[in-house]
């Protein structure tokens, strides 16, 4: 049971973190809890289908079906990200003295919604397939109802707790920086998913490496601590990343602080409203 | 638009670096798994290539073949056949697991 439910987990947890920061970027919105939860269901309908398919998706392309389908939901990801940081740079500042003011929900639109609905639905489906892979591996080798169902009831709430505690953790940033401080996670997620996309197509060789190890962090910090994966679902971090890589997190980086600057309005801290106005949910 | 800027840089990025010039020849290693277990579980790769792998699962059951020290990680479907590109590696020792079945598919590839 406890292998199971540590894969799970596993995968659990950067879906988890993704949908957090998520939440957490879209404070005081109304209907966000109806707009990610589908994004979550979505997201779990699609990862079956994806297992379903998986064959299908492997030969495709060339046998590099995976890498590409990888690379393109990620990239997908970036873009909604991107937009919706940029938007936020528009609209954050406004966002936030409304909240202090009134402490309570904002009409901002459905827009930007409906991008993050995609990135949390397409990172579900991502960490999600796997799961489903891995669980109809186990029906087939014989593992018992109960251990599946236990390692899945383990991993899932092992999961949503760190994913929950990253939430309530964020919450306690001042209102004043809030969305700064969710847009600059956003920003280092995107980056984190553009690098990630990179290794998929240099694994499918569709992209040189451009160095296949710039570096190896291992010993430091490995990716499979709980704190490497942590901080790999979350700023993209990489005990060993290929050249490449790098440069799409910086250029990813790069682009969305331009994007940020550029359709942001100058970014001063006013302090209307009283600092200890009524925290929203 | 922020949202056409960014895929079009991405783009951009994606032709400049298209041009490349490719390495050298690609050496290509196979693997096959065999109840749950990587066949052969040691396999030697010349150094300073760039390996193609590919990996064939004769188990009814999926696989996940992932390394740590190749940063790479690829399902391998039931009855289904992968290709995955690594290095060109040092020469050392590059081990690798069967995520779905760590007690018993392991392997390693020694680059010489």
């Amino acid at each position: 049971m406890l292998g199971i439910a540590i894969l799970v987990f596993r995968e659990v947890l950067e879906a988890a973190l993704v949908v957090s920061v998520v939440f957490a970027a879209t404070r005081g919105v109304p209907g966000r809890e109806r707009w990610i939860g589908a994004g979550v269901a979505a997201g779990v309908l699609g990862a079956v289908a994806i297992a379903l398919s998986a064959g299908v998706i492997a030969d495709a392309a060339a046998g590099m079906g995976q890498e590409l389908f990888n690379a393109v939901v990620l990239f997908a990801a970036v873009v909604m990200i991107g937009w919706h940081a940029i938007w936020m740079a528009t609209h954050g500042r406004q966002l936030a003295l409304q909240l202090q003011a009134l402490g309570s929900e904002v009409s901002v639109g459905h827009r930007p919604l409906m991008a993050l609905l995609l990135v949390v639905a397409l990172a579900v489906l991502r960490e999600g397939s796997e799961v489903v892979l891995f669980l109809f591996a186990q029906v087939a080798g014989g593992s018992g109802w109960v251990d599946i169902a236990g390692g899945i009831a383990l991993g899932v709430a092992g999961g949503c707790a760190t994913g929950l505690a990253l939430y309530l953790g964020l919450l306690r940033i001042p209102i004043r920086h809030f969305f700064t401080a969710t847009n600059w996670l956003l920003l280092l997620l995107a980056a984190g998913m553009a690098s990630q996309g990179a290794r998929f197509l240099v694994q499918a060789d569709l992209l040189p490496s451009l160095g296949p190890k710039l570096w190896d962090t291992s010993t430091l910090l490995s990716d499979r601590s709980l704190l490497g994966q942590t901080l790999h679902a979350l700023i993209g971090y990489d005990a060993r990343p290929a050249g490449i890589q790098v440069l799409f997190y910086v250029v990813t980086g790069a682009l969305i602080i331009i994007g940020m600057r550029v359709w942001g309005k100058p970014r001063r801290r006013t302090t209307h409203g009283a600092h200890g106005a009524p925290q929203a949910r | 638009m922020p949202s056409i800027r960014i895929p079009t840089l991405i783009l951009a990025c994606g032709f400049v670096l298209g041009a490349w010039p490719a390495a050298a020849e690609d050496t290509d290693v196979q693997l096959v798994i065999r109840e749950h277990k990587f066949v052969p579980a040691e396999i030697t790769v010349p150094a300073r290539k760039k390996i193609k792998l590919i990996i064939e699962n004769q188990d009814a059951t999926a696989e996940e073949f992932e390394s740590d020290q190749l940063n790479r990680e690829k399902v391998v479907p039931p009855k289904g056949k992968i290709t995955l590109f690594v290095g060109p590696l040092e020469p050392g020792r590059y081990p690798f697991f069967g995520e779905f079945h760590k007690e018993t598919a392991k392997g390693v590839l020694i680059a010489k």
